[in-house]
Formats: C-alpha cells, structure tokens, sequence
C-alpha cells in the first residue's frame, strides 16, 4: 500500500476547466482520488476522458483550476506514475524489441547518472515487468509482431517497470477481445492491492465489475459508488436510452 | 579494379577520396538509422538544400565554404525543429520554403563572386576527389561528435525517436533532445556533402539504413550495418567510377539506390515465405 496518508488524495482535481479553442471540453471538474481505490472514469466519445487523463498526466494544462498528483503539481508528479495510453504512440515497425521497450520505463528513475545504455539492472527490472503481467516468453520479439491483446500487455509492463504508486489506463482493452480484456482486468485487480488505479472506459457495465468508484464524465463530471448506476445516471450522462446490463459487485 | 588499386597506391588524392568515403559512412550509418526510423528524410532534405546559401554567403565573404555549411544546416534544423514542436501544422511548407531559400540565396551568392562558379557543381553533385587534407580532419572531428554524443545519449534519443509522449512523461527533456538530433543530423549532413553533394546527400543518409532496416530488429544493429553499407558503397562507388572517369557522387548513389531496391524485393519475398510456412506449419 502507498505511503500516501488516506486523507491525502493521490490526485486531487480541484473546479478545473479546459478548451481546445472555443470548445469547452471540462467544466469545473472536481475530483479526488485517494490511495488504493480502483476508479473508473466513463463516458462518451468527445466527453473529454483523454483530455482529463492529459491534465493529471500533466502534458496539458488547465485554463483555470489546480491539479495535485501526490501533493504536486502533475509535472513534478510524473515519474510515480505508470500510464498505459490507449493507441501506442509509436510506429509499430520501429527497430525494437519487448525487452528494450519495457526497460524505457526505467528512464530517469534511480540515482545513476542517466545517460548511455539501458544497464543491466533496468532490462532486469524489464524481465520482471514483463513477468508480471505474464508475458515473459515475448521479451526478444520484436514489437512489431504482437497481437492487440500481447502488446496491451508490453504497455503495461512499461507503465509498471517505473515503480509507479499510481497507475492511469486509457481504455486499455479498446482494441483486444473479450477474454484478453477479462485476462487485463484481473491482472489489474491484482495490481490494485498496491496500486491507485484510474482507468478510462467507454464500457461502463463491464467496468463496475473490477472497479471501487465509478466517474462519469461528459464536460462535466458525476461521481458514483459502483452500486448507484442506475438507467437515471445512464441516461443523463449519455443523454439517450443505453441497454442497461445487470452485474455484480464485489 | 585493379587499375584502381595501382592507382589507389600511388595517388594521394584518392587515398584522401577513399578516407573521406569512410569518414562520411559513419555518420550515414549512426544518423541515418535515426532519420529512417523517425521519418524525417524530407526535413533531412531542405536542411541540405538550404546548406547552399551557407556555402555561397561564405564563398561570397571569402571564408571557408564548410563553415558556412555547417552555420547554415544547424540553423536551419533548429527553425525546422522550432516549428514542427509549436506549430506542427505549417511544418512541411517551411521545409519547403526553407529548401527553396537556401537554394536560391546559394545561387545568387555563388554568381556574384568571381571566379568561383565552376564550383557550383561540385556543391551540388560533390567532388569527393578534390577532398583536401584539411577537410579530412574536418571530417574525422565531426565524427567523433556525433559518435560521442550518440553514445552518451543514446537512451534519450532511443526514447524521443520511439515514443516522444512517453518520453516526456519519464522527464526526458524532449525538445532538447529532438532539436540535438536534428543539429546531428545537420552535422551528418554536411559531413556527407563532402563526398556526393547536396542534391545527393539523401540519398546516402537514408538508403544505407533502409536496407539495414529490412534485415535487422534492434538500433544498434541499424547502425552498425548501415556504416558498414555507406562504406562498400563510397568505396565500390569511387573504385566503378574511376576506371570510365565517372562522376564519383552519382556512381555511389546509383549503387546504393540499385543495392536498396534489390533489398526491397528480397525481405518482401523473404517476408512472404515466412508468412506462407507458418500458415503450412498451423494447418500440419
């Protein structure tokens, strides 16, 4: 569990507001999130999830409002955080291996004079990500020959290898099938008893399974226990009649 | 061929030419693997072009034309640089412009001053047979910059070629790094200007690479047999030329282009073959 005293939130967003342009995509955004909660961020295309990611990410910045990220502002907070984006932002036939890709994790962490090669200590530290997430046997491939589902995981060994306390996924499971996203899920479960989770999804029913706290965004935001999505929540954040799937809680 | 070997030991100047090649193949194997890998041979491009400007201004004021180079390509890769990381969108317009300028201050400069128009092709098309000594340590200097500075940063610009967003997550300073890169592959470019001109430059810088790209998965392989590549291709290229008193530059890129295209359909047969004997493999 992360030292973070549970009063102190591990991302506190505090009346926030963002525009591209003239498009106000966040308005007065209040959110606070403390250590070891699961929560899930929903919401429509366009509902401003990835923008809202970017800021706590710190690679935008609000128009007005704060963003703390462990007592800090995001920039300073970046390197305790893992963040697993939701389309690679690489060209996928770049020259690389698993192994190398993980170890870039590694970058900037520790005391070592940070310059040269990745050492012995990072592509150790790779393998171990790697074994963590159970894709141990890819770590000589090269990353152009992974499946969706395979490569989700390569990402979330990166996220992992950095030694982060909070863990942010942008709809990690958008583009593998069903039972690869069952597969992701539990692992992140597991990840949970020692991690701050914040994940975005689009699919609100199949998210409140895994997660403690649901956030539903569409400009502005809604926050819910996962036992109060109700149709009425549904409906307002979506603004239209969505198929309500019955499920469980834990 | 061994006509160009008597020759070879007895003259001076192709001694220098057969240096100069191998000088200049180091920075085509070690920056060219990047330019391939981050997609940036057009801004590679106008770089070179707008390095004649550099070079007439330089001949015009009587300096050394190889100075004025080297201001001019740092230059210009920084503005390049400065505009794709703030505006994005005008970016390939600049490159453009910037090629076009250069080109054409270049000419201008090079008409005024008398006397020296007969080495406007020599720029363009380079004339790595009048590499004189000087330039040669020239040469060898900027190496040992690029190869240092590489070496020590080489996971900082591993991670701002691969993923700029998740470098500057992990505190990479990125726009530091990425205009370096650029005024490395400036400095790579003049190097190369040496040995086949500035029209040809891209040539070198790119293809060598490529080629390395069909075969191997790992940078550091990119580069040693891109090196390896930009030196049997300066070096075949001077020893094909010399023989039928060929202009060396284009004998060179001829090779490379030919080896590039060979290569192409080669990995892509390869490439289909593997793909066809797992399908047989699944199906038993």
């Amino acid at each position: 569990m992360p030292s973070t005293m549970p009063d102190s939130p591990v991302i506190r967003v505090e009346s926030v507001s963002f525009s591209y342009g003239e498009t106000l995509v966040l308005e007065r955004i209040d959110l606070s999130i403390v250590a070891g909660e699961f929560v899930g961020l929903v919401g429509p295309n366009a509902g401003g999830k990835s923008t809202l990611l970017k800021l706590i990410l710190g690679l935008l910045e609000p128009q007005s409002g704060r963003i703390r990220v462990l007592g800090r502002p995001p920039r300073e907070a970046a390197r305790a955080i893992g963040y697993v984006p939701q389309f690679p932002s690489f060209p996928r036939d770049f020259p690389i291996c698993v192994e190398e890709v993980v170890a870039m994790g590694r970058i900037g962490l520790g005391s070592r004079w940070p310059l040269g090669w990745s050492s012995r200590a990072d592509r150790a530290a790779a393998r171990q990500a790697l074994a963590e997430v159970e894709a141990a046997d890819l770590a000589r491939r090269p990353i152009g020959q992974l499946s969706g589902g395979q490569l989700q995981r390569v990402l979330l060994a990166r996220a992992l290898v950095g030694e982060p306390r909070l863990l942010i996924l942008d709809e990690p499971t958008a583009n593998i099938d069903q039972r690869a996203e069952n597969d992701i899920f539990d692992l992140l479960a597991e990840l949970n008893r020692r991690l701050t989770i914040l994940l975005v999804s689009h699919d609100i029913a199949f998210i409140s399974e895994y997660v403690s706290r649901v956030a539903c965004l569409n400009r502005t935001l809604a926050c819910h226990g996962t036992s109060a999505i109700d149709g009425d929540t549904i409906q307002h954040l979506y603004g239209g009649h969505v198929r309500q799937v019955e499920h469980r809680h834990g | 061929m061994a006509e160009f070997l008597t020759a070879l030991a007895t003259y001076g100047f192709l001694q220098s030419a057969l240096i100069a090649g191998l000088l200049a193949s180091v920075g085509c194997g070690v920056i060219g693997t990047f330019v391939v890998v981050k997609r940036i041979a057009f801004m590679a491009g106008g770089i070179a072009h707008s390095v004649l400007g550099g070079m007439g201004a330089a001949l015009y004021f009587g300096l050394d034309p190889f100075a004025g180079a080297l201001i001019a390509a740092i230059f210009s890769a920084l503005l390049i640089g400065a505009v794709r990381l703030s505006w994005k969108t005008q970016e390939d317009t600049l490159i453009g412009a910037l090629w076009a300028i250069g080109m054409a201050v270049g000419v201008l400069f090079i008409a005024k001053t008398p006397g020296y128009s007969s080495d406007l092709m020599s720029f363009l098309f380079g004339n790595i047979l009048l590499a004189p000594t000087r330039e040669l340590w020239w040469m060898a200097g900027l190496d040992l910059v690029l190869v240092v500075t590489v070496a020590l940063f080489y996971r900082q610009f591993l991670a701002v070629t691969f993923d700029e967003e998740f470098a500057r997550l992990r505190g990479v300073p990125v726009t530091f790094f990425y205009l370096l890169l650029l005024c490395l592959v400036a400095v790579t470019v003049v190097l190369l200007i040496q040995v086949v001109g500035l029209i040809l430059v891209i040539a070198l810088l790119t293809l060598p690479a490529a080629i390395a790209g069909h075969y191997v998965h790992s940078l550091g392989a990119m580069m040693l047999i891109a090196t390896g590549l930009g030196a049997l291709f300066t070096t075949l290229g001077l020893a094909l030329s010399f023989g039928p008193d060929l202009p060396t530059g284009p004998t060179m890129i001829l090779l490379a282009g030919c080896v590039y295209i060979l290569s192409a359909l080669v990995s892509r047969q390869l490439h289909r073959r593997r793909a066809w004997r797992q399908a047989a493999m699944v199906r038993g």
